[in-house]
């Protein structure tokens, strides 16, 4: 198998003669099997700082804090998981460094950007290239079909519509759905439209990956399939995954593991014990 | 393109809430278009009037009329073509149910003035030669299975006693805009009678229609024709046929003014209903919104998509309504066509219907939209599972 992507806004070629220049050649099953280290994914400098990172909820007069003096990097090709109780503030702190919500001090570095700094609009610009998401519950637009689901945030891109097709149909291929493409989502199981989440999710090549409980509304075998997809996105192709988790078992997939608890972050980085 | 899919699509996602609003925008347009026609057809009369006719009656009210041998005089006034005239004769036809325009005029004159009434040379020539002759217009004629040479008796209200006709002549409109349903008699036949029971209302006519040569010295010409009878025992006043015509108008203008308020208040409560599904359907794709918003589009794609939807509602619900239009007005106008003999669903009826479901898509969806941009994306993320 080839695996070819599109990489950002910008399109580079390498390797095995491919003429299409909107194309980049990953790997192959026969690079992939020879010598498999060289595909992993090896953490080195963080793509991902935060530094001292407040964040408290309004609701009226009444002030909620959720996050204290949060700092911690994520090297680039990490795969983390963070757990911890509810209300522990692990999905706001995904949120974040997601670029969908605001903290009230601190800053946030993902890949050299300062998304602290950026105003509406250069947030959803640097969303729409940097950041792919992946939901507990898939999220996906109920009225277009699969392959419409992937193609949407190649919307924001230069892509010619025969490009967006073929890469979203690439995406597609990738999560094992190439069957499923003229599907709606309400026509498919919870697995499948995770699956479907995931390659929406890689479409852009984004900088990184998050997943908020991408495993919380789907059964054993389904989380298993996902969990799997993510391990492979992470190792062959060097994703940097942050991960929302409640569930031991997703958390066991992840590199480093990091705690939560009432809005304090409670251990050190280090190798996942799980 | 996908955003317009989206919206296509979203706008008939929930079928039965939106066949019940598209049904209820249809409802809508139909009655506003009906009540626009119905006040079209009030203007029929303004709009068919000619530029170069002038009608002079008499300066104190339309209800005194002037002495017959203000013609002459007319004629002569610089500027004048043609001079003709008539009385309202206010009949009634079996029942006063059955109201329709009748009036007494000179056959040979009034119908040069009036190349809009197409009648036949050989009925014409019956018309002037029969002094109980009378010319009835296509859909009058139409409606009461009137034949050529049928005797046809009116109740005379002003003028009393049964006064008897014989139709020599159907006249038809040169285009749909002229009435069809008017009576014309002789003016003599009414004057002879007049002079055996009421000499003193002999030899009078109730207005006279002047043909001018051109249309710009038309006010030139009505200002000589009242100058001409200045300080004499009835004095005139002369404007152009379409000022005369809208004089008639300002006495309904109460009813018109009303017309238009109901009109725009259905489409106001219209507005009301596709703000309401509006902002519902924007509170169950809250989560879709954020979800897009969370992709990267921002806050002009989300503000199109939920004026997109309303905008395929209400155009949608006014096709539909302006369709219905026609053959509403067409069965209007059979029903009510003694009160309103021009029913014609106009251009600038069709124009407003769309005008006003553009209107109300967007102020139906200003207040969702707004909502929908504002709400912090992780909210909005919440409301999903």
């Amino acid at each position: 198998m080839v695996v070819v992507f599109y990489v950002g806004r910008t399109f580079r070629s390498a390797g095995t003669g491919s003429k299409d220049p909107g194309y980049i050649v990953l790997a192959t099953d026969a690079a992939c099997n020879s010598d498999k280290s060289k595909m992993m994914a090896e953490p080195t400098k963080p793509i991902v700082e935060i530094q001292r990172i407040y964040k408290s909820y309004h609701r009226d007069s009444l002030v909620v804090p959720v996050l204290f003096d949060i700092t911690f990097d994520i090297a680039a090709g990490e795969f983390l998981a963070l757990m911890g109780p509810s209300g522990s503030g692990k999905t706001t702190l995904l949120n974040l460094i997601a670029g969908i919500d605001r903290a009230d001090s601190g800053s946030i570095h993902v890949g050299g950007v300062d998304i602290t700094t950026l105003t509406e609009t250069e947030l959803a610009a640097w969303r729409a290239n940097s950041v792919g998401f992946i939901f507990q519950f898939y999220n996906l637009i109920p009225v277009l079909q699969a392959v419409e689901n992937v193609e949407l945030p190649l919307h924001l891109t230069a892509l010619t519509k025969k490009q967006r097709r073929e890469h979203a149909q690439m995406a597609l291929s990738m999560v094992g759905l190439a069957h499923r493409m003229d599907h709606y989502p309400g026509e498919m199981s919870g697995g499948e439209q995770q699956r479907v989440a995931i390659a929406r999710a890689i479409v852009t090549d984004p900088t990184i990956l998050v997943a908020d409980e991408p495993t919380g509304d789907l059964d054993r075998v389904s989380a298993e399939e996902i969990l799997s997809m993510m391990e492979r996105l992470n190792r062959d192709m060097g994703k940097t995954i942050i991960m929302v988790t409640h569930d031991p078992r997703a958390a066991a997939r992840a590199q480093i593991l990091r705690h939560l608890d009432k809005g304090y972050l409670n251990d050190a980085a280090g190798q996942n014990p799980l | 393109m996908l955003l317009a899919k989206i919206l296509f699509r979203n706008a008939f996602h929930n079928k039965l809430r939106s066949s019940l609003t598209i049904l209820g925008i249809a409802v809508a347009i139909l009655a506003f278009g009906l009540l626009r026609t119905v006040i079209s057809s009030f203007y029929a009369g303004v709009e068919a009037s000619s530029a170069s006719r002038l009608v002079t009656r008499n300066a104190i009210s339309i209800i005194f009329a002037l002495p017959i041998s203000y013609a002459g005089k007319i004629q002569q006034v610089e500027g004048v073509k043609t001079v003709s005239w008539g009385n309202w004769f206010g009949g009634i036809y079996i029942d006063e149910k059955n109201f329709f325009p009748n009036f007494c005029i000179d056959p040979v004159t009034y119908f040069s003035l009036y190349p809009e009434f197409i009648l036949d040379e050989k009925q014409k020539r019956d018309f002037l030669l029969d002094r109980k002759g009378a010319v009835a217009g296509r859909k009058l004629a139409d409606k009461y299975k009137w034949k050529i040479g049928d005797t046809i008796t009116l109740k005379g209200t002003i003028y009393p006693g049964n006064w008897d006709f014989v139709l020599r002549g159907i006249y038809r409109g040169r285009d749909k805009t002229v009435d069809e349903t008017q009576f014309f008699f002789q003016w003599s036949y009414l004057n002879e009678t007049v002079k055996k029971i009421a000499p003193v209302f002999a030899d009078k006519a109730g207005f006279f229609m002047v043909g001018v040569n051109r249309p710009d010295i038309a006010a030139d010409t009505a200002v000589r024709i009242d100058a001409a009878f200045k300080n004499s025992l009835a004095e005139t006043l002369t404007e152009t046929e379409k000022a005369f015509n809208l004089g008639f108008l300002a006495m309904a203008e109460a009813i018109i003014t009303a017309i238009q308020m109901v009109s725009l208040i259905i489409i106001l409560i219209i507005m009301a209903v596709v703000a309401n599904t509006m902002a519902m359907t924007t509170r169950e794709r809250m989560g879709d919104y954020s979800i897009l918003k969370t992709l990267g589009f921002g806050a002009k794609e989300i503000t199109l998509l939920i004026f997109g939807e309303a905008l395929v509602l209400t155009m949608t619900g006014s096709f539909i309504g302006m369709l219905l239009t026609y053959p509403a007005a067409h069965i209007f106008a059979a029903e009510l066509s003694t009160y309103f003999p021009i029913f014609l669903v106009s251009r600038t009826t069709l124009y407003l219907d769309s005008a006003a479901a553009v209107l109300m898509a967007f102020f139906a969806s200003i207040i969702p939209a707004r909502h929908a941009v504002r709400v912090r994306i992780a909210d909005g993320l919440r409301r999903i599972g």
